[in-house]
């Protein structure tokens, strides 16, 4: 293809899809195929759309997200491993008018971060958080998470996780749906066009309801990590399905308040 | 002037709001106050005791060793501290349930008989204002207008009304106290 | 206007006066013997009175990491625990040390390690004034010495957090977390409004406008010579702060041979010995820090060339001591005395431990 007829196509009639505005120039420091660059998208979609730029404070964790603040245009916080939610519950306190998300993988919410996790869903703060789970810890190389399934080979689990030694993994979401204090529980997935959109909806949602003042909006994407699990993206793709989504199953838990599962 | 006293009894007799009303007195007065309890496990119904100093000028150390005046009202507190009263100084005592009186001859003894009084009076609430009346006819280092001001601030508004009980509690101390 | 005088325990002048310096929130878990700070604010309700909000949180972890969250928004807040509740704060200390967010801590510490005991001790000196968490960070350290002080040190500790975006701790202990004493307390202040904390915290995370770069607060930076590079800041940063803000009491050191160094509860116990010693023609002084880091070196120093002796004391097997041992260069004797676990020593055994260790001592 010659440069003009190159030309001819680059055209915004042409245009199909554009980055948003919320994402900055950084190149993503995620593998290719992680779910975690599609999350950052939509969340960033999600700001942009409801054009809350600058009512927005965001919260990384520390994890493969730590860096989201690279990536996102706008105030973000990067928080100790687990302490999101408090420092959210402080922000969304002084600062009611704004809008409070947090992002967190599965080790830094539902392991090391749990206290703050469920307490912060239980007195009903106004915020939305973002939860991915793969199962694994990614950023140090792959260990065992809370939520890594029975069996499943991590370093730290080297010949599959053994639930009498290790321990079950931890459905956290189902258990923060049970406190009166969450409005609506989700779990979505980013790994399909479908899906994709199904998650931004939620996103939207957990971002909206902040101005109901009715509790958390709790956000989970099952997502892969295909490093970690050692398979190429489009396997760990397939292998999430097989494995991740019977028992993490994709759907609403509890909507404006109410168990639906 | 300088008064460094200690008040010592059961959790329950009104150790500490005494002891926060002598120090209240003292600021509406104007004077350096510091009220100093002992905490922890027994203030839960064990023995409390508190201290107290009272002075025109800046206050030094909270925790003492002496006192110019120790304030008894159980056994155990007799036990532990007559030994505390300075040389010169006063010990006053309830001797209601005292077994072994103060033996102490370089000191000046006092009895206020507060547990029986405040029974004839018919409120054993009042147990620690019959005492701190016997302590103020001995050491009026407070005027009685600023105890009664020190009073309205130490007691809860709603409790106002108790007010004149206690003031009839002081007074019935400073006619009861006796010298031994 | 008439001033407002009150009878208050130093754990409630605290809170009342962190209310009045127009704090934006308080954040805390109850632990002894401490929790009246908390019980206080939560019958005050400061909420009703200037918006402040207050609110326990499920641990102190949480409560350390809610300041966080709370000084990156640049607002003025607040937790208080005491020795236990104290080191499961560091993780959140280091961070926000990393973070250079304001902020303000007390400790009112009790007897350890472990547990411990709920009796007052000042053992925490090395924890509080060489980092506590990991890292080369410092705190600025303000020791209150009296119930005017606690109340006096919120508005203060506040305004330096803010001057050197840095965390300030309130080391102080259990008896002057407990005792009474009359205390003047301040005027309130109004709270800063948000156009207010805009202009005055440029980096504060309240929400990207699309007039300037989006604000991140984070204590990471994987590249070491960029991490460098801050640590040389900070380092900068508190040699500003040893120039600038050292404050401490001297006490009767014009005519005196020897000189007793303590701070908090302990200098008001050396107050009653110095008068015990004096009566008896010994002419001893007080150099009491108020600020335990930036410490009074200097002071200490120039002392050295014209007295005899120095003893640290301290309720704790000898922390500050190092400190003054640095100060005095050897020039002459330095000391330590001081009770662990939660006991007190009388003004009587200072004066014994002063004839003993440096008058008698070699």
């Amino acid at each position: 293809m010659t440069q003009e007829e190159l030309n001819n196509i680059i055209k915004p009639e042409n245009l199909v899809y554009e980055k948003s505005k919320i994402m900055t120039n950084n190149t993503l420091s995620f593998c290719p195929g992680c779910g975690h660059g599609t999350a950052h998208r939509i969340i960033a979609e999600v700001i942009e759309e409801m054009g809350i730029q600058e009512q927005t404070i965001g919260i990384s964790p520390v994890g493969c997200s730590v860096l989201m603040y690279n990536f996102l245009d706008i105030d973000m916080q990067q928080a100790a491993h687990g302490r999101a939610p408090a420092l959210a519950t402080a922000i969304k306190r002084l600062m009611p008018e704004k809008y409070v998300f947090t992002y967190q993988g599965d080790g830094d919410l539902a392991a090391i971060g749990t206290a703050e996790t469920i307490h912060a869903c239980n007195r009903g703060e106004n915020i939305a958080i973002i939860f991915i789970n793969n199962g694994i810890y990614g950023m140090t190389g792959g260990q065992m998470a809370p939520t890594t399934l029975e069996g499943m080979q991590t370093a730290t689990s080297p010949y599959g996780r053994d639930l009498k030694i290790m321990g079950n993994p931890l459905k956290i979401t189902e258990m923060v749906a049970m406190l009166a204090g969450t409005y609506s529980v989700t779990r979505q997935s980013v790994h399909t066009a479908a899906n994709v959109k199904k998650a931004k909806k939620a996103i939207r949602v957990a971002f909206e309801n902040q101005k109901l003042e009715k509790g958390v909006s709790f956000v989970e994407i099952v997502s892969n990590c295909n490093s970690g699990w050692k398979l190429s993206a489009p396997a760990a793709n397939k292998w999430m399905e097989e494995n991740m989504f019977p028992f993490y199953p994709l759907g609403d838990i509890k909507v404006e308040g109410k168990l639906v599962k | 002037m300088t008064e460094e006293i200690i008040i010592a009894g059961f959790g329950g007799q009104g150790v500490l709001s005494m002891g926060k009303i002598l120090a209240y007195s003292g600021l509406m007065q104007g004077q350096e106050v510091t009220w100093m309890p002992s905490y922890g496990p027994e203030m839960r119904g064990g023995t409390s005791n508190v201290t107290v100093i009272v002075s025109d000028e800046r206050i030094s150390s909270p925790i003492l060793t002496q006192y110019d005046t120790v304030i008894i009202l159980n056994q155990q507190s007799m036990d532990k501290f007559e030994s505390t009263v300075k040389p010169g100084g006063i010990l006053i005592y309830d001797p209601n349930g005292i077994t072994h009186h103060p033996t102490r001859k370089d000191i000046s003894i006092y009895k206020v008989d507060a547990a029986v009084a405040a029974s004839e009076m018919g409120n054993q609430k009042i147990f620690n204002m019959i005492v701190l009346g016997g302590y103020l006819k001995v050491k009026p280092i407070v005027k009685m207008e600023n105890v009664i001001k020190g009073l309205k601030k130490s007691i809860p508004e709603r409790n106002h009304k108790l007010l004149p009980l206690n003031e009839q509690a002081i007074t019935k101390g400073m006619e009861i106290i006796e010298k031994i | 206007m008439e001033k407002e005088v009150k009878l208050m325990k130093g754990n409630e002048a605290i809170a009342e006066a962190v209310i009045r310096a127009g704090a934006d929130g308080y954040f805390g878990y109850p632990i002894t013997p401490q929790s009246e700070v908390i019980e206080y604010l939560m019958a005050e309700q400061p909420w009703e009175r200037t918006g402040m909000v207050v609110l326990q949180a499920e641990s102190e972890v949480a409560a350390i990491n809610m300041v966080y969250g709370g000084a990156a928004c640049g607002k003025r807040v607040m937790t208080s625990s005491s020795s236990p509740g104290i080191s499961l704060k560091q993780e959140g200390l280091t961070y926000i040390a990393g973070a250079e967010l304001p902020c303000l801590v007390m400790n009112c510490v009790r007897g350890g390690p472990g547990l411990g005991t709920i009796q007052p001790a000042q053992s925490d000196y090395f924890q509080t004034t060489k980092g506590g968490g990991h890292g080369d960070y410092r705190l600025i350290v303000l020791a209150p010495a009296s119930v005017q002080e606690m109340s006096d040190f919120a508005e203060l500790g506040f305004d330096l957090a803010f001057k050197y975006r840095n965390p300030v701790m309130i080391l102080t202990d259990g008896i002057i977390g407990q005792m009474m004493e009359k205390v003047e307390l301040k005027p309130q202040k109004a709270r800063k409004t948000q156009e207010e904390i805009i202009k005055e915290c440029p980096w504060a995370t309240v929400g990207k406008p699309t007039t300037r770069e989006r604000n991140i607060i984070t204590s990471l930076d994987l590249v070491a010579a960029n991490q460098e590079k801050f640590n040389i800041k900070l380092q900068a940063k508190y040699k500003e702060i040893q120039e600038k803000e050292v404050r401490y009491e001297a006490i009767k050191c014009d005519d005196a041979d020897y000189i007793l160094v303590a701070y908090g509860c302990s200098a008001r116990l050396c107050m009653k010995a110095i008068d015990l010693l004096r009566a008896n023609g010994i002419k001893v002084g007080l150099i009491r820090p108020i600020t335990l880091f930036p410490f009074p070196s200097k002071i200490l120093f120039e002392l050295a060339n014209r007295v005899k002796g120095f003893l640290a004391v301290e309720l704790s097997a000898g922390q500050m001591v190092e400190d003054v041992e640095l100060a005095v260069k050897n020039k002459v004797i330095v000391k330590h005395f001081g009770r662990m676990g939660g006991m007190i020593p009388s003004p009587e055994e200072i004066v014994e431990a002063l004839e003993q260790k440096i008058i008698g001592g070699k």
